[in-house]
């Protein structure tokens, strides 16, 4: 395997414009002999389908939820970064770019967070045209709060429901495609394979989730939205039904899978309450706008909060950043509260919390000031807690919410297989180690509104429609009987252990080795443990029903068997970067202070892992990080 | 604490279906009302049964996937809030507990607690859009939207789409769900252009569905998790109303 990057020459402000003149494009007119396949329908998948379907394409669209509107993109809460400078409070593209390669620790690719900066504009723009309600000033002009890792305030939002609104507007986009007759949409369908025709991608195999049928689809090429895979953790802030599957099998077929090491840990979670628990809930980083972080100073105080007096309290991330205080970035917000937490100073009946305290701002601006800005997450923690965070302190922990890794792309999307696009959170390149708060939203829309349909286009005009295999030929009937294959070994185990048991049992193992802090020794223990786990899952797993129906514990095991499979890799590239960066920690590498300390002379590469069989090692491509504008530095947000 | 469930189970869309009783024991009261369902799902397959089938993706309120009546309630009766957020501290050590899908005739039940939601899709695919394709959109600070206007859009947009409205209503009206889109997008300027068109076809296609016609009642703002008001089916009337005399002119 040979990675090309495809960055186009010429100034980093300029390529951009230079390669949308380079694509080539598809006559209107042989728009409609193409066929596209989009899987997923968050942001990038909705927004991807919907403006190949207005270009003229015939796409067609696959979701695992009941409707495309369900995606998990929907629960976004904060906002979405924009370099508008509507504030006029000094930003701009290269500012933005820059605190995104800032922000991502100088391990992302330098072009594409460029163009990512130069259509976030665009972004708001469309939305706003498509009716997106987002937040407005008096005057009717468009409202802005600040976000962690910025010093500007360009991150626009709906509420606390950003996500939400943005998501629906694709949707809705969708919809009339769907209306329209281009886009067919096949909610309640889930991947299983993918189809390699002499080496591009040419369609998919897939199981309905109601009927169970297994079925083959076609396309020129082939777009994947299917978002990450924190899952693998088992408790996230993820949707219980997010998966890795999608992507992971992709792996398998010869697309490159690139940091996957890069996890992100979010600081402002509600804290796990038992082993019942399913997923684990954010409360938006938005909160770190008004809401002051802090601790008991002395170990083990068990006072109420409201009792502990000011001189007492550690507020440890304005004591520590003062020039960005509250608004740390997420990475290292989240092992400042690790830290205070393993040093005996957490809060709450596990200790494992810190007070996300809003009695400043209140005093300050007044609750109903507060409400309005925050009130659906207060109203959210207090049902999820019971507790009034307007009258005492919120109790937050850090969580898995995001991962920066994902299927390696070029810089037109493609991953290593021709055909395959990579869109959104399921592909590795803008975030770097990572990401910043409100980011994710924009990089979804940017790829699936303003990157993909000029790049897929360019891709298929190099294709003829002519060529499109029929979904009875042999490569298809080799996959799909694959894939029934699998899924029968997996009724046959009959065992006694059931999925979720499973999947809970590797996101312990996960977390706790390949968490918020990741040494040799640990990487290497779990390294063994995995592949245990896994044998024992082929041997003791049990499933109820038949594969012909509708079959929740048969969806459930399909998905665990992939994650445990690809912890392996995940902890491999944790174990191989031997250095830390953004949220990926290794304890052997900080500075005296406690940051993580990259090094730039060995691991300014994009680690690309290729797939070698089942029980061989994957190969690891390096792509160099070679950054033309920006100068590597110690990330300081001091 | 020790629950005892009734559960509606159904094999698939043709099967009559009947109540099964279980008991769900050592709930925690930290749970929520799907955590509890997992738990008793986990021992249910243990025994080698097939798992209570359910809808539920994000469980944190806003997707709008899980779809259950609980005693008789949609989402279970708690104010603004999904099943998904309901947590077991609101119920009692041996309460006895009923667990229904969502009912309505445009909501086929596709197995036990599970529905099909298609139709509600196919009333946004009606209309539930602004027509603007990707690319030449204006400067976003454009047009202003005033911000009472932009505050009221925002919590018609609100809505989840979960249909809990429908469930709870006893015509199985689905006016709560389209007015909060009609409303969202006749109260910005970017809706105006279509504005007309859009409510005359979503109703239509709402009837199309089989959805009830609505008398007022109010059940489906009181189970509505996002508290969409009912002020937009007053609203939606009144752009109804002014599309068709706008038609006839």
């Amino acid at each position: 395997m040979k990675l090309d990057a495809k960055i186009p020459s010429g100034p980093l402000d300029q390529k951009w414009e230079k390669h949308k003149f380079d694509l080539k494009l598809v006559n209107p007119a042989n728009k409609r002999k193409y066929e596209v396949i989009v899987v997923g329908s968050g942001l990038a998948g909705a927004s991807a389908a919907a403006t190949l379907g207005e270009l003229g394409y015939n796409v067609k669209c696959f979701c695992y939820q009941d409707s495309p509107r369900r995606a998990h993109s929907i629960a976004a809460q904060g906002g979405i970064n924009s370099a508008k400078n509507y504030q006029n409070d000094g930003d701009s593209v290269h500012r933005l770019f820059y605190d995104t390669i800032k922000g991502g620790d100088f391990r992302a690719r330098e072009a594409n967070v460029h163009r990512l900066a130069e259509v976030s504009r665009n972004i708001i723009d469309q939305c706003v045209a498509q009716g997106v309600p987002f937040a407005r000033e008096y005057s009717g002009m468009l409202a802005n709060r600040s976000f962690g890792g910025a010093q500007v305030s360009r991150t626009f939002y709906a509420r606390g429901q950003t996500g939400q609104q943005l998501l629906l507007g694709a949707y809705q986009a969708l919809s009339r495609q769907i209306a329209a007759g281009k886009v067919t949409m096949f909610p309640r369908t889930e991947l299983q394979d993918v189809v390699l025709v002499d080496g591009k991608a040419k369609g998919i195999v897939v199981r309905n989730l109601v009927t169970g049928e297994i079925s083959s689809h076609a396309a020129d090429a082939v777009v994947m939205a299917t978002g990450g895979y924190g899952p693998v953790f088992y408790l996230s802030t993820n949707a219980v039904g997010c998966n890795v599957s999608a992507t992971y099998r992709a792996y398998k077929r010869g697309a490159a899978f690139a940091n996957p090491c890069y996890t992100q840990i979010h600081p402002t979670c509600i804290p796990v309450t038992g082993d019942h628990q399913s997923k684990l809930t954010l409360m938006s980083e938005s909160l770190r706008n008004d809401g002051r972080v802090w601790v008991p100073k002395k170990k083990g105080d068990e006072r109420r909060p409201q009792d502990i007096p000011e001189a007492e309290r550690d507020y440890y991330l304005e004591r520590k950043y003062p020039s960005f205080g509250n608004l740390a970035p997420r990475d290292i917000a989240s092992r400042a509260a690790k830290e205070a937490c393993d040093a005996g100073r957490g809060v709450g009946p596990t200790g494992l919390g810190v007070f996300l305290d809003f009695q400043d701002a209140i005093g300050r601006q007044g609750e109903s000031t507060v409400r309005e800005r925050y009130g659906n997450l207060f109203d959210m923690y207090q049902r999820i807690t019971g507790e009034n965070a307007y009258h005492q302190p919120m109790r937050i922990f850090p969580a898995v919410h995001y991962t920066m890794g994902g299927l390696w792309v070029d810089y037109n999307l493609m991953s290593s297989i021709p055909g395959l696009f990579v869109l959104g959170e399921a592909n590795f390149s803008d975030h770097g180690a990572n990401r910043l708060g409100a980011s994710a939203l924009m990089q979804g829309l940017a790829d699936g509104y303003f990157v993909a349909p000029y790049t897929v286009g360019n891709y298929l005009s190099q294709e003829s429609p002519a060529d499109r295999p029929s979904t009875d030929s042999k490569p298809f009937k080799k996959v799909e009987s694959e894939v029934n294959e699998r899924i029968d070994q997996l009724f046959a185990i009959k065992g006694r252990r059931t999925p979720r048991s499973f999947h809970r049992e590797l996101g312990k193992l996960v977390w706790e080795y390949c968490g918020m802090a990741r040494d040799k020794a640990g990487l290497t223990k779990v390294l063994k443990l995995i592949p245990e786990l896994r044998d024992e899952f082929w041997d003791n797993l049990n499933l109820s029903g038949g594969p012909n129906e509708l079959n929740t514990s048969l969806e459930q095991a399909s998905r665990v068997a992939d994650f445990m499979e690809f912890a392996e890799l995940l902890c491999t590239d944790a174990l191989k970067r031997d250095e830390s960066c953004g949220g990926h920690f290794r304890t052997e590498h900080q500075t005296p202070d406690g940051e993580a300390k990259r090094d730039d002379k060995n691991f300014a590469y994009v680690a690309a892992w290729e797939y070698k069989g089942q029980s061989r090692r994957p190969t690891l491509h390096k792509e160099p990080l070679a950054y033309q504008e920006v100068k590597m530095t110690q990330r300081s947000y001091k | 604490m020790n629950l005892t469930l009734h559960v509606w189970r159904q094999e698939n869309a043709t099967d009559s279906g009947e109540f099964v009783t279980y008991l769900a024991k050592d709930v925690s009261p930290d749970m929520s009302f799907l955590e509890m369902l997992d738990v008793v799902n986990e021992d249910l397959l243990e025994k080698g049964a097939d798992p209570i089938a359910f809808d539920s993706d994000c469980r944190e309120g806003i997707c709008g996937t899980c779809s259950l009546v609980i005693n008789g309630s949609a989402h279970g009766g708690q104010k603004a809030t999904t099943a998904c957020q309901l947590h077991m501290r609101s119920f009692s050590d041996g309460e006895t507990i009923t667990i229904e899908p969502w009912r309505a005739r445009p909501f086929p039940v596709i197995r036990d607690l599970v529905v099909d939601r298609g139709s509600f899709d196919r009333i946004i695919q009606a209309g539930g859009y602004v027509s603007a394709s990707t690319g030449g959109a204006p400067d976003a600070n454009t047009i202003p939207v005033s911000k009472p206007n932009s505050d009221k859009a925002m919590d018609a947009a609100q809505c989840i789409g979960c249909g809990a409205c429908v469930a709870a209503c006893k015509n199985a009206s689905a006016m709560l769900f389209v007015s909060a889109k009609v409303s969202h997008m006749s109260l910005l300027p970017q809706g105006q252009v279509e504005r007309e068109q859009r409510v005359l076809d979503m109703v239509s296609q709402m009837d199309q569905e089989g959805f009830g016609a609505c008398t007022v009642t109010g059940s489906c703002e009181a189970v509505c998790p996002k508290e969409i008001s009912l002020d937009f089916i007053a609203r939606m009337n009144r752009e109804y109303g002014r599309a068709l005399i706008k038609s006839c002119s």
